[in-house]
Formats: C-alpha cells, structure tokens, sequence
C-alpha cells in the first residue's frame, strides 16, 4: 500500500499506509491525522482538507480543476502548493507522498 | 417572548422539511438561522450544483431542492428568523429558552438543531492586528454603504463579492482589488468593466499577491502586499474590505452542555433526541452508529423526532400515526379539500 507523509506546520509527521483509491483526505481521517477536519465530507465544498503539496510531488499529481482552486481561494493561508486533498486519489505512484497541513483550517 | 412548539435551528433542508413533518402533526415551529436566506449549504455551497439522491428527483440543483422545500412547507406559514445566530439556549422546567444575537427570544418545549456543520461565518485576515481593527477599518461585508464613501478602500478576493463592491465602491472610493492569483472567479462580465476602469486609472488591480501587514496607528494607515515574485508594495488604505468566502464554524452550539463527538451531536437513532430531553439533532450535525450525511437520511431522522415532539408539546393527547393520503386532518393542515 502506497505510504503518505502528514506533516503539520511545526514539522511533525506521520507516514501511514493508505489504500488506492482512496483520498488523500480519507486516508488521513481513518487513521485520525489532525489538521485535517474535512466538514464537508469530500464534495469540495469546504477547504478544511487544505494541504501544502512538497514540491517534489507537486506537479506528479493530476492538476486540479478549476472548481478546486476555486474552493481554494477560501482555504487558509493558501500557496501555489496548496491542494484539497480530498481531491488526491491515492495510487502506487504516489507511495512516498508529502504533504504539509497548514497552521489551521479555519 | 415568542412561544411556539419547536424551535428549529438551521434552514437547511432538513430544518425545512421539519417544519413540514411537524405540521402535518399540528405543531407550530420557528425557523432561526444565521444566513441570510434559506437553503443552508445547498444554497451557499452548490445552489447549482446538480443533486442525484432525492428520491423521486432524478436531478436537481442545491436551489431547485431549497426551492421546493419552501413550496412544500408554505400551508404552515412558518417564520422564518434569518440573519440570526442562536447564541444561548436555556432550560426552564419542562421548556427550552433560546436568545438569538438579534436579542430575539424564544420559548418551546423542543428544539430540533438541524446545523449542518455549524454557522457560516466570514473567513478573516488571520493578522492579529487586523483582528483589532474589525468593525473599525476592517471589514467582512458592507451593511451600510454610506461609511465607504471617499475612503481609499482595499479590497480582497476574487469572487463575485469582491467584483461586486469593487465595482460599486469605486463610484465614490479609489479602490484597490487584490486577488492572490491572476484569475478571477467573479463574473466576467463584472471583471471586463474593472478592466476598463483600471484603464482609465479609476480603478487599481493588483495579482497575484496577499497581504502581509498593516500600518496602524491609531487608526489604518496603509497595509503591504507581497507579489508571488517576492515584491513588496505598501498601499495607502482607510478601509480594508475581505471577501474570502464563508466557513462553517459550529459556534455556541458547542456550549450548551450536550454530548459530543468531534464537531457532531450524539444522538439516539430512536427518535435523535440528544443528552439533553427535548432538544434533538439532524442532519449532517447528528451522529450515531451508521450515520450518514446525506439529505435524505436527514428528511428521515426529522420525520422521526417530530413525533418526539409532538409527545411533549401535546402531552395530554395521543399521538396517531397518519398517511398524508389519507388523513382529513392532514389535508386541512395542507389547506387541501
């Protein structure tokens, strides 16, 4: 199973295993990563699954589409790095993923 | 003090279809939320947005489904209180007591919190000293156009708010758009009129760039913005005006003594009566074993917790199980013949 890194703003991180096919987000809510709350469910609704992409990986992941840089106009603090990851479909090529979740979501 | 028989926290369409299942039992309710229309998240987050899992509506929009909750429950002739935040909520005896910001109260033996996930608030400028200039020269709205006329405004966002008022604003204000990338998701049509009025010099548009201070002293003097390409600008500002969209805080209803499971209310999947007798919860809000936010779980856990109220608004009569096909009393309540 593809491996993910959380860090949180401090630079504390976890890996955990997530299964493909899953989100980026959901893997994080299973195994209860803080830093990502998610509220809407996964529709991109919200920006509350907010994340800061590690460069090396950023441009290995399908671009978003433009209803999520919409949705991330209202994300907190956002960066030219920053995604919903609820929006990031877990496959074998992103084992190693790192993402970074901001000082806060809301 | 307003009396009624179930006050119901939250206009979405679960709180709307309450209204519904309560008055076809003849319970009388209110409808408070904090938005200033009804609709909740179907009408803030995706009013066109196409909905697939209403049963019987193959498709349709987050505002067609408002739309028809509102046709739906028009017989009961609810008020409706927008604009208003639930702040307190009080027991007295076998009564619920609840104050609204707008200093409205109300009394009722139930309460039904169909919040979502709590209230939409306005995202802020997460500078600490744009926090104290708030209400003063920072803004989140515009209540009252006349405390923004011949200011220097700066503007943020780049939705149809921020296109909106800059447009607007820049009749009697110099007005600064900034946006943190180029693109602009307002209407088009809005921006192209910006355009030509930046042409002109009416108008300055800076992107993609965010704030990254003020200059305060003692009122705003001006703030500095960073490009993406490292450059600093400083730009003189009277009012700061921030349209970074809407977050949903769950606010107060953390407060009030029930039992909670992150930011949802446990419920039982009886009748979704909470800790607390008399006050329920639905919707996205609840949690139980298998919940699921959707809105027709939602319209489901209502139906259920209305007859839980109707137990104790009518304690001295007895509730009877009726089908809206069938039932005179219903059909007068529906003002049907």
């Amino acid at each position: 199973m593809p491996k993910i890194t959380y860090k949180d703003h401090q630079g504390t991180s976890k890996t955990i295993e997530v299964e493909n096919g899953l989100s980026v987000m959901e893997g994080a809510i299973q195994k209860e990563i803080p830093g990502i709350d998610a509220d809407c469910g996964g529709s991109m609704a919200c920006a509350t699954c907010h994340v800061y992409v590690d460069d090396k990986w950023f441009d290995k992941i399908p671009k978003a589409e433009d209803a999520e840089i919409d949705m991330i106009d209202m994300a907190f603090e956002p960066k030219k790095n920053s995604r919903l990851s609820c929006q990031i479909i877990v496959n074998e090529e992103l084992d190693g993923l790192e993402v970074t979740t901001p000082e806060k979501q809301t | 003090m307003k009396k009624t028989d179930v006050i119901i926290i939250g206009a979405g369409p679960v709180g709307l279809f309450a209204v519904h299942q309560l008055g076809i039992k003849g319970l009388k309710a209110v409808v408070i939320d904090n938005l200033d229309k009804a609709g909740g998240q179907c009408i803030e987050l995706y009013p066109d947005k196409p909905i697939y899992d209403i049963p019987a509506v193959p498709e349709c929009t987050g505002e067609q489904l408002t739309t028809r909750l509102l046709e739906q429950i028009k017989p009961f002739k609810t008020e409706l209180f927008l604009n208003e935040r639930v702040d307190e909520v009080k027991q007295e005896k076998d009564n619920w007591i609840v104050k609204t910001n707008n200093k409205n109260q109300f009394t009722a033996p139930n309460i039904i919190i169909a919040g979502g996930v709590g209230s939409f608030e306005p995202r802020k400028i997460s500078l600490k000293e744009a926090e104290k200039l708030e209400g003063k020269s920072v803004f989140y709205a515009v209540k009252n156009k006349d405390h923004f006329q011949n200011k220097k405004i700066s503007i943020f966002g780049g939705g149809d708010s921020a296109l909106d008022w800059a447009l607007e604003l820049s009749k009697y204000s110099k007005i600064t758009l900034i946006h943190r990338r180029n693109e602009f998701r307002g209407a088009q049509h809005t921006l192209s009129e910006l355009r030509k009025l930046e042409k002109e010099g009416k108008v300055s548009i800076k992107t993609p760039c965010q704030i990254v201070s003020l200059d305060n002293e003692k009122e705003l003097r001006s703030i500095n913005i960073k490009f993406d390409d490292g450059k600093t600008e400083k730009i003189r500002t009277d009012i700061i005006l921030g349209f970074f969209g809407l977050i949903m805080k769950l606010g107060p209803i953390a407060e009030w003594g029930l039992n909670m499971n992150k930011k949802t209310i446990e419920v039982n999947s009886e009748n979704f009566e909470t800790n607390k007798k008399g006050i329920f919860a639905a919707g996205d809000i609840c949690s139980y074993p298998g919940k699921l936010k959707l809105i027709l779980s939602g319209f489901h856990e209502v139906a259920l917790a209305s007859v839980e109220c109707f137990k104790r608004a009518r304690p001295n009569e007895k509730y009877r199980f009726e089908f809206t096909t069938s039932s005179k009393t219903i059909h007068n309540r529906l003002g049907k013949k």
